[in-house]
């Protein structure tokens, strides 16, 4: 699927939800599911700047497509890389470098984006853009 | 007398709105207090009636201005029971206060010399001393903490010894609520003729500290924690103490008389009070002191201690949470952690509930790491707070805690 249609998805989703609760068990269980980093790479080179609790991002190159995998100490940081693996993971380099965000407004979440929040999440997004970029090259 | 906290309530504006669709309850009061609005009207009123420049004006606002400052200079003085009003500087905080002391001790210590820090320290109260001992080779040593988050008095015993020239603790630890022995810390100190600085910023707003009788040599604070504006705070040192020290910042007030040879300076406090001041801050400071004590320090401690003792009882009803520092001798901070859930996450669902806690290091890394964990939950309570706030701080955090788990 693309990136867009994978957003759309998402919304989808997320639409259901009732009230803030049932949106952030779900990100939970999002945090519960997510397949995690190999132990050898959740290493202090790949931590994520500006959190709370630790975050580890890790990102690998196959057939053409950018395999990214993340894990945190807090769940709901965790649920939060989910949801953007799930956008970003197995796509193109230039396909993420062109991607917008805007999915997250639309499904309730941007107030964990906002750059002053300490859960790293904007330092990680800016990463994945960085490892698109630099695999782009090659 | 005991406190009307209804009444209290409805001096604080803040406290009427809504975060998250619910009622606000505002647990992170050891970060920063809340205002009352006659703090707030204060500075409204100087801006609005007779804001000017202080000090040398000729003219009827600059004096009026003037007699404002240095009036909350004196309610400063009343409230510390200070000898002398010039031992009180005005600074723009306790960071800032304990930078003119680093500062100030930078040419007066040598390669021989120690200055000793307590294991409780906040990061503003550690970074200006390895700074300050980058430059004059002098050693740093710590008292480190036990297990129930106190100082180690033996260890400090142990390293008091006549090369130490400083010795600085916080009054009260900003992470876990401890309260410091801070007169036998300083009567020890000054036996090997040692100066003290004690950090008041966490212990200001719970009671009253009077420093002829703690004998301290400088003492710091921020308005902030105390019902007062931020942006201003006060650095007490003892006259002998800040006639040694050298001026922090040049600027103008700072001066007696200058030509291009050489630069005389001003008198205390003005030496160490460069550039126009926070005058409407240190204004607004003297109304939170007086508010303060219009209800009575007694009755504050009072009635935060039996808040302290009820979420304690109810906070450790919870199974699996972990209260941290958990002694006798603390003000009204609970640091916790529940098994297996990362602080973080319950501070965020917390918010969601409409309840502000602070969660992570407050830092104060080195506390973590005694400890060996990650952070905290802190709930710091205040007058203005009541037992149903805790009753739904308490449900909030038994359905967090489900949802997480």
């Amino acid at each position: 699927m693309k990136i867009k249609e994978i957003q759309d998805t998402i919304v989808d989703e997320f639409s259901l939800f009732e009230d803030w609760m049932q949106k952030y068990e779900y990100m939970i269980d999002l945090g519960k599911s997510i397949e995690l980093i190999n132990p050898i790479n959740k290493i202090d080179s790949n931590l994520i700047d500006g959190c709370q609790s630790k975050l580890w991002l890790c990102a690998e190159l196959k057939n053409d497509k950018i395999i990214y995998t993340a894990d945190s100490e807090a769940i709901i940081t965790k649920g939060m890389a989910a949801i953007l693996l799930r956008v970003f993971s197995n796509q193109t380099p230039e396909d993420i470098l062109k991607a917008d965000l805007d999915y997250i407004d639309q499904i309730g979440l941007k107030e964990h984006l906002s750059p002053t929040r300490a859960n790293g999440l904007v330092s990680m997004i800016k990463q994945m853009k960085y490892y698109a970029l630099a695999y782009s090259k090659k | 007398m005991a406190l009307d906290i209804n009444k209290i309530r409805e001096d604080f504006p803040i406290l009427k709105r809504k975060v998250n669709g619910n009622d606000f309850v505002y647990f992170d009061n050891a970060a920063t207090s809340q205002k009352p609005n006659k703090v707030i009207d204060s500075i409204v009123d100087y801006y609005k009636n007779y804001n000017s420049n202080i000090h040398r004006g000729v003219h009827t606002v600059s004096q009026e201005a003037t007699d404002a400052y240095e009036g909350a200079r004196t309610k400063i003085q009343k409230h510390f029971n200070v000898k002398n009003l010039h031992e009180i500087i005005f600074t723009s905080g306790t960071t800032h206060s304990i930078n003119i002391v680093a500062n100030g001790f930078k040419d007066l210590l040598n390669k021989n010399d120690e200055i000793i820090i307590s294991g409780l320290e906040h990061h503003s109260n550690i970074v200006p001393w390895q700074m300050m001992a980058e430059t004059n080779g002098a050693k740093i040593k710590v008292i480190p903490i036990d297990k129930q988050g106190e100082l180690d008095m033996e260890v400090y015993d142990s390293i008091l010894n006549k090369n130490t020239r400083l010795v600085f603790v916080n009054h009260v630890s900003n992470a876990l609520g401890t309260i410091n022995p801070i007169k036998e810390i300083i009567e020890k100190a000054h036996k090997v003729k040692a100066a003290v600085l004690i950090d008041g910023a966490q212990a200001a707003s719970h009671f009253k500290a009077d420093f002829q009788e703690l004998d301290v040599d400088f003492y710091t604070t921020s308005a902030h924690k105390l019902c007062g504006p931020t942006g201003v705070g006060i650095l007490y040192g003892k006259e002998k103490w800040l006639n040694k020290m050298p001026p922090y910042q040049g600027g103008g007030e700072m001066i007696s008389d200058v030509t291009f040879d050489k630069t005389t300076y001003a008198d205390l406090p003005h030496k160490f009070e460069a550039g126009t001041p926070n005058v409407s801050g240190a204004i607004a400071f003297g109304v939170a002191l007086d508010y303060l004590n219009s209800l009575g320090f007694d009755n504050i401690n009072l009635y935060e201690s039996s808040l302290l003792k009820y979420a304690t009882k109810k906070l450790k009803t919870i199974s699996g949470l972990k209260i941290y520092g958990d002694n006798e001798n603390k003000t009204s901070v609970i640091s916790f952690n529940v098994d297996g859930i990362h602080a973080y996450d319950i501070g965020t669902l917390l918010d969601k509930f409409g309840i502000a806690v602070r969660t992570g290091q407050h830092c104060a890394q080195p506390i973590m790491d005694h400890f060996e964990i990650p952070g905290t939950v802190r709930v710091s309570l205040a007058f203005y707070n009541t037992k149903k706030e805790i009753d739904k701080l308490y449900n909030s955090l038994k359905q967090a805690i489900s949802m997480l788990s």
